[in-house]
């Protein structure tokens, strides 16, 4: 039986047809005018934190990141991702996984809610875990009979920040798995998996990409947020500093060496955030594409 | 095995999809659910999977009442419309997925779900594909890929939704020639839904036609073609035309003529003919006939059809006529219909 040829599956190339293409002036006006914002915003800041970090040489700058307070907000930071970064996970794979793949009253409003951390600002977010563990806040009472303490301490940090970086797995879940549909899922459970064999071997391979990019952002987020965790963190040196809380102490105190340093470790983060991202963008779009092809 | 669908009703959110439906399938048996969209036929499928449970009746395999398992407890072999492989496993890992999943004593070692594995791709004809990626491969391909995945797990019956329909016409026919070897080889109970009504003459043993929910008639190609017991069927299936006629004391009339058909059983008063364009009598004179004006004429591959307007309703019908028939060139012609069948007016 002959078989049709196999195809092969080339990147789509859109190609510019004449009329929508500018002329070479215009585009090289409107390049330069991006590259300038590029430059003044990003690329600028960016060297003036190394600069400044580095400006009293390289030892001033191991001193000033070896110091017991820097040290603290790094592990505090560090704690807190390690913490709240699993958790979204978790809640980000249940969320995607309810709205893309069942059909309920209220789904909507789920996916409204999973969205509410981006419209709300971070220090409002802050402010209510406030309302609702302070000493005056609605649980304050109980809490503080059953000597639980949540607020100016660790469990409030990471709960500020898991708020916050709610929606950045299940929002990059939730419309690979729609698209993707009920088939592969079926097709495992007709062949005699189990919903968790079902769950392991299909359906986490087929958006693993997605799940990671999501991870990646929803970790640079969490290290880096300031204001919700600012609100609730009541600022204790060495111990409910994070980083970004640091930089701003230290800044204050006209230390510009310490607080550039530490600025330089979040820096660092975002750049090496940036670049595994768009390694996975090349990845992700490849593996997009074959799903389109499918 | 055999498959008793006895009395199945299926509803989706109050809406029924399924209305008592009963249906044997016999062991070794190739059976078609045909049917326009929306008529059933994919849920019935589903329903005989386990992938959808039914509000009411039971599915037995053999003597079990298999209607309370699970998809999994059922054994049985489906291939989805869009092939539905795991694009992230070759196409071994694929097909020895079913044996991958078991648990304890009853996953065999994995050289043995390799040889498997190549044992059934040699069956589908694609030995030497296994390294592949499903997105390496073409439709055809995918879908043979399916089928083999599918019956990896030796299900007691294999169910295919739409096998053929993502694919283009020439490989389809091809795959379907393929699927009927493939069955009489194995001998599985096989069960597949298609809208098309030549793939399922063509391919099954039975043809199940469903409509809107209920199963209209169960036989062979050649029951369904040269008996069909509704007007559903009747138009579903082939090419149908139908008139408006009148029944008095066994004798057909239209409007004011009596056209030669005798329906001694049938009781007195409106009813439809039904009959077959191409399996009609032409007549000179007319006495006792059916006679209308040629409204049109086209002329479709070896035949000519006729568009006639009957009587002065101007009831439009179509009718076959050889190429070179005298009669394509006059501007009235006389019939009868050979084989007809009269249903109650609607």
């Amino acid at each position: 039986m002959a078989d049709p040829e196999i195809k092969s599956y080339e990147p789509h190339h859109e190609s510019q047809s004449a009329a929508v293409t500018e002329s070479r002036p215009v585009k090289a006006v409107l390049m330069a005018i991006a590259l300038a914002f590029l430059a003044i915003f990003l690329l600028l800041p960016l060297i003036v934190v190394f600069h400044e970090a580095l400006a009293k040489g390289v030892g001033a700058y191991t001193e000033a990141l070896s110091s017991p307070d820097t040290r603290s907000a790094i592990r505090l930071t560090l704690l807190v991702a390690a913490i709240s970064v699993p958790l979204n996970v978790v809640f980000g794979i249940s969320a995607a996984w309810a709205i893309a793949k069942f059909e309920f009253k209220g789904k909507a409003f789920l996916t409204t809610l999973i969205d509410l951390p981006f419209s709300v600002s971070p220090v409002i977010s802050g402010l209510v875990y406030v309302l609702l563990f302070g000493a005056q806040g609605l649980l304050g009472t109980w809490l503080k009979a059953h000597g639980i303490v949540i607020l100016f301490a660790v469990p409030g940090i990471v709960l500020a920040t898991i708020f916050v970086t709610f929606p950045f797995v299940a929002r990059e879940l939730i419309p690979l798995m729609q698209e993707q549909g009920n088939g592969d899922e079926e097709a495992a459970l007709s062949l005699g998996a189990s919903g968790w064999q079902a769950f392991w071997y299909v359906t986490l391979p087929n958006v693993k990409w997605g799940l990671l990019y999501g991870v990646l952002l929803c970790n640079a987020r969490a290290m880096g947020e300031f204001g919700a965790v600012s609100v609730v963190s009541g600022h204790i040196r060495g111990l409910t500093n994070t980083m970004p809380l640091h930089v701003e102490i230290l800044y204050n105190e006209y230390n510009a060496v310490g607080a550039f340093a530490v600025a330089s470790l979040l820096a660092g983060l975002a750049l090496v955030t940036l670049v595994l991202k768009t390694l996975l963008e090349m990845r992700y779009g490849a593996e997009l594409a074959a799903t389109r092809g499918h | 095995m055999e498959v008793r669908v006895v009395n199945v009703r299926k509803e989706f959110e109050r809406f029924p999809a399924l209305h008592d439906v009963s249906l044997d399938i016999r062991s070794g048996e190739l059976i078609a659910l045909l049917g326009p969209s929306g008529s059933g036929k994919t849920t019935l499928l589903r329903l005989i999977a386990g992938l959808e449970r039914p509000t009411k009746g039971a599915i037995f395999f053999g003597d079990e009442d298999a209607s309370q398992k699970s998809i999994q407890e059922r054994n049985v072999g489906f291939v989805f419309q869009h092939y539905a492989l795991f694009r992230h496993m070759t196409v071994a890992d694929n097909i020895g997925f079913g044996l991958k999943v078991r648990h304890g004593a009853a996953r065999p070692s994995a050289q043995e779900i390799r040889r498997r594995a190549l044992e059934l791709l040699d069956l589908v004809q694609l030995s030497g594909l296994e390294k592949r990626y499903p997105a390496q491969l073409s439709g055809g391909q995918r879908q043979r890929v399916a089928l083999a995945r599918a019956m990896a797990i030796e299900p007691k019956v294999l169910l295919l939704d739409e096998p053929f329909g993502a694919l283009d016409a020439q490989v389809r026919r091809e795959l379907r020639r393929w699927l009927r070897e493939i069955h009489d080889r194995t001998g599985h109970t096989t069960v597949f839904v298609t809208h098309d009504q030549e793939e399922a003459l063509e391919l099954a043993d039975r043809v199940v036609v469903m409509s809107q929910g209920r199963i209209e008639q169960v036989g062979t190609a050649d029951d369904i073609y040269d008996t069909p017991n509704s007007p559903f069927v009747y138009s579903f299936i082939g090419e149908s035309s139908s008139l408006p006629v009148k029944v008095e004391n066994g004798e057909i009339w239209i409007a004011d003529r009596p056209i030669g058909l005798q329906a001694p059983h049938a009781p007195s008063g409106e009813a439809v003919l039904h009959f077959r364009p191409h399996d009609v009598e032409l007549l000179d004179g007319c006495s006792g006939c059916i006679a209308g004006t040629v409204a049109a004429s086209r002329r479709v591959a070896g035949t000519r059809r006729v568009e006639l307007e009957i009587g002065g309703q101007r009831q439009r019908v179509e009718i076959e006529l050889p190429v070179d028939h005298p009669a394509a060139q006059k501007s009235r012609v006389a019939f009868r219909p050979r084989r007809w069948k009269l249903f109650p007016a609607a």
